[in-house]
């Protein structure tokens, strides 16, 4: 029997909830990991300079143990409920259950229950399988829409639109991505066309002089559009690789805020019809099912090109992704796992959909096949 | 928010009100359906399992089947379980935050990144200064993110909040020590403290901000959460809450289109209420929470208190007196109009009017996506602005040219004109014939109540698309103001608190 707080602590709200009961149970019956990610907390922190403590760790690890800890408790649901059982009714409804928790949403989920019903219904059939088979079906929803974010360099500058609800992370992730272009030997600007929050210039520009690049900025208040027209005028003229436009975040249902940004975009073709050359739109890993109308929204007002999500360090999984993916058909750029500057991956399907799921366990911790062989 | 669940709960709950009598799979057939609603609205899945058996436990028991009318029996238990679930009714007499403590009392604000931490500091910080008298000293302990700290204090210089100087290079416990001292020294009420966003798996941090709490001991400790959050709402406000002693919920971005599932779980995770909605980009944009009004709300059942509040706040009294009298009198001229067409705004407009009546939610479906323009209002406003003081008192002088000549001054078309004035004189014949019979009792005193409101109120669901004709003229650009909206505004006379609401279908 493990005794491992953190493990208390995720499944406290499931305790609570009867139906659960006998998840947890399985789930707390098994040698569970240790996540290297739960570094202990110094005891007399009274003001201890920011503890980032892993910073060592590479980057591949950071990513890893971020997407693993939100993993980890599906991944052991599955594993309590599936543990060598027939494949019953009940059975196929506490998976779907777990599933949901993910965010994935009904309709994908019973999609994906609906088809392992109908190949393995009423057989054996262990966890291992189980998650393997969710991870291929996701996998195979996400595996084609892929695509890294790439400079294409016939374009003097790629314009590059980042769009999204508050408080999603536009501005960092503007930044990393700025980082990484002038990284891999671009030149960059950044416009900060967020004019509306207060200090959302400021904050871009701390972000610009991480990544050094230039920023160009109006005071407070002033036309979003105008900036940006005249920072393509000024990107064109000392021939900059990628100019980064950053908005003001906006629920996608307050029309006169996306008839802004529609006249930003209006504004910025008339320099260059083909720009802006990519829309990323920026969604955050906690968002509900709310993400497909942001995604139907905006991609009606500002055509766009690919996701972002971000966020995927803390409890919340993402799986929402996979609706977006399925009905959209999106390419999904990257994901952001943390503050830093190189918190920053390209997305990839396999890895996304093995931590949805709980079958990376390279966190060091997770390791199904024993698990299932002590049980 | 709620508006999706709303018509998913309405669909399933409607189908029952026609049926006579209900079986017990009528009943489970409903609640599956139901279970559904509530996931697809992002509410927590151990939230909705208990939420359901507890409406499946009562409806199917002898308190419904045997009810007169069984399908308004479930109706009932669904709404009744509603507010339990966001969190019972609201006492009036309980402040919504606790400040009565020795001066200054500690307002801690967390939650995860991008929450709305700082944006809903600044709210709070100017409501509590405007309406509570309250002297309020924000400060920022956000030293992660870049500029987080400026745009605190940027957000203060705008709305009139003190906020504490910035030291830069100070740890967040050092800060928090700082602003309390600086709050006693200062004769503050009151210091709101603005955490930097954290993820709950983050143990440094988190050990931080209880550190925070720990220094401070603050009154009261407020989770500010986005109402867009999916399944994840319940895993962060329990780590929340297992670290700070949540003593409120902060819903932000309820302007949203979510469908306020994390509302509906985070009440029952953390056992905290939620205490405020976050409901617009401007800074006073920040409600109280009510349970009862909200369950009214996804149910359909409108919130018309929400309505009369916010009328009272932003209705001038005097002027609504002045032309209240006026009406009585049959006096109603385009100034008085126009004032109305104000105040009218100063609401929220439209779209925040509509969305608050009962049944609405409806018609703006069967309107096929009626969009309720507020420039319409302006427009109107615009069409009388034009006009000389004479024109304004004596709308009969209006001739063809002079309407030519305010049509061009209001950048409208002269048919929008005629319809301002078609628009006018019908309500000014209403109020005539209202002023005859009964007026009294409609502006006097405590039985405050608008007729109009009244008859949309009354209004049978089905027979609703019946009106549409009226509201569609709206979307012009200065078509006439639904008959019923018309004398909204205007009544904000001493009987406001007393509307309808009660009188219900």
């Amino acid at each position: 029997m493990s005794n491992d707080p953190t493990e208390k602590k995720r499944f406290g709200w499931l305790r609570s909830k009867d139906k659960a009961a006998e998840v947890e149970t399985a789930a707390a019956a098994e040698p569970v990991e240790q996540p290297v990610a739960e570094i202990v907390a110094p005891l007399e922190t009274s003001d201890a300079p920011e503890p980032v403590a892993p910073k060592k760790r590479s980057f591949f690890q950071r990513l890893k143990s971020g997407l693993a800890r939100s993993s980890s408790s599906l991944s052991e649901g599955i594993t309590g409920i599936f543990t060598k059982a027939k494949l019953d009714a009940r059975t196929l409804e506490e998976l779907e259950d777990l599933l949901i928790m993910t965010d994935l949403g009904v309709e994908t989920v019973t999609g994906i229950t609906a088809k392992l019903a109908k190949d393995r219904f009423d057989k054996e059939i262990s966890s291992q399988e189980i998650k393997q088979f969710v991870a291929d079906e996701i996998t195979r929803v996400l595996d084609p829409l892929a695509k890294p974010f790439e400079v294409n360099p016939s374009y003097k500058p790629h314009v590059v639109l980042m769009v999204g609800v508050n408080g999603t992370g536009k501005t960092t992730t503007l930044g990393k991505m700025a980082a990484r272009e002038i990284a891999s030997g671009h030149k960059v600007m950044i416009a900060a066309c967020d004019t509306f929050r207060a200090a959302a210039t400021e904050q871009l520009k701390v972000w610009g002089e991480r990544a050094g690049a230039p920023v160009i900025s109006a005071a407070p208040g002033a036309d979003a559009a105008g900036l940006a027209f005249d920072a393509l005028k000024q990107a064109r003229d000392e021939s900059v690789d990628v100019l980064f436009i950053d908005t003001a975040g906006r629920l996608q249902n307050k029309t006169e805020l996306m008839a802004e940004l529609e006249k930003i975009i209006r504004v910025i073709k008339k320099q260059d019809e083909t720009a802006p050359h990519s829309v990323l739109l920026v969604l955050d890993a906690t968002t509900g099912q709310n993400a497909l109308s942001q995604v139907e929204v905006f991609k009606a007002v500002t055509d766009v090109s690919g996701l972002v999500m971000t966020k995927l360090d803390g409890t919340a999984r993402g799986g929402i992704l996979v609706a977006v993916a399925a009905k959209y058909g999106l390419p999904l750029h990257a994901i952001g796992v943390g503050e830093d500057i190189d918190d920053f991956q390209p997305f990839e399907a396999a890895a996304f959909s093995a931590a949805l799921v709980g079958l990376d366990g390279l966190d060091g911790g997770i390791n199904l096949d024993a698990i299932e062989v002590s049980v | 928010m709620f508006e999706t669940l709303s018509d998913r709960l309405n669909g399933v709950l409607n189908a029952l009100t026609r049926r006579g009598s209900l079986s017990e799979a009528d009943v489970a057939a409903a609640l599956r359906e139901v279970r559904v609603a509530l996931l697809e609205a992002d509410v927590a899945l151990p939230v909705v399992k208990t939420f359901v058996d507890a409406v499946r436990e009562r409806a199917v028991g002898a308190e419904v089947l045997r009810s007169v009318q069984p399908g308004q029996m479930v109706i009932k238990i669904v709404h009744d379980e509603l507010v339990q679930m966001l969190g019972g009714e609201i006492d009036p007499a309980q402040p919504l935050l606790n400040l009565n403590v020795a001066p200054p009392a500690v307002v801690l604000m967390a939650g995860l990144q991008g929450s709305g931490k700082t944006t809903s500091t600044a709210k709070l910080g100017l409501r509590l200064t405007k309406r509570e008298n309250k002297k309020v000293l924000m400060a920022s302990l956000d030293v992660r993110r870049p500029a987080a700290q400026e745009q605190l204090r940027i957000l203060g210089a705008d709305t009139g909040v003190a906020t504490l100087p910035v030291i830069e290079g100070q740890m967040p416990v050092t800060i928090a020590r700082r602003a309390v001292e600086a709050a006693k020294l200062g004769g503050y009420d009151i210091v709101i403290l603005d955490t930097a966003g954290r993820v709950t798996v983050d143990e440094a941090l988190m050990q931080e901000v209880a550190d925070v709490a720990a220094e401070t001991n603050p009154v009261e400790t407020l989770l500010v959460a986005d109402s867009l959050t999916g399944q994840d709402a319940v895993k962060t406000a329990e780590a929340f809450n297992a670290r700070l002693n949540l003593t409120g919920i902060v819903l932000t971005r309820a302007d949203g289109d979510g469908r306020g599932g994390a509302a509906l779980s985070m009440r029952q995770v953390t056992g905290a209420p939620i205490k405020f909605l976050g409901v617009g980009e401007k800074m006073d944009a920040i409600e109280a929470f009510d349970a009862s009004r909200i369950a009214n709300r996804i149910l359909d059942m409108g919130d018309v208190v929400s309505l009369v509040e916010k009328a009272a706040e932003s209705i001038d009294v005097e002027k609504a007196e002045k032309i209240a009298a006026k009406m009585k009198k049959g006096t109603f001229d385009l100034e008085d109009l126009a004032e109305q067409l104000r105040q009218m705004r100063r609401l929220g407009g439209m779209k925040s009017i509509m969305g608050m009546l009962p049944g609405m939610g409806k018609m703006k479906k069967q309107a096929g996506g009626l969009d309720m323009d507020d420039k319409v209002l302006i427009h109107q406003e615009a069409i009388i602005s034009s006009m000389t003081p004479d024109e304004r008192a004596r709308p009969k002088l209006l001739n063809a040219s002079r309407k030519k000549r305010i049509a061009k001054g209001a950048g409208v078309q002269v048919q929008d004109v005629n319809k301002l004035i078609k628009m006018h004189r019908q309500m000014a014949d209403m109020m005539k014939k209202m002023g005859k019979s009964g007026m009294k009792g409609l502006f006097g005193g405590a039985g405050g109540a608008m007729p109009d409101m009244g008859a949309l109120q009354g209004m049978d669901p089905q027979n609703a698309l019946g009106q549409m004709p009226d509201l569609s003229k709206l979307t012009g650009p200065a078509g006439g103001l639904p008959k019923g909206m018309g004398g909204l505004p205007g009544l904000g006379g001493p009987g406001l608190p007393g509307l309808p609401g009660t009188k219900k279908k």
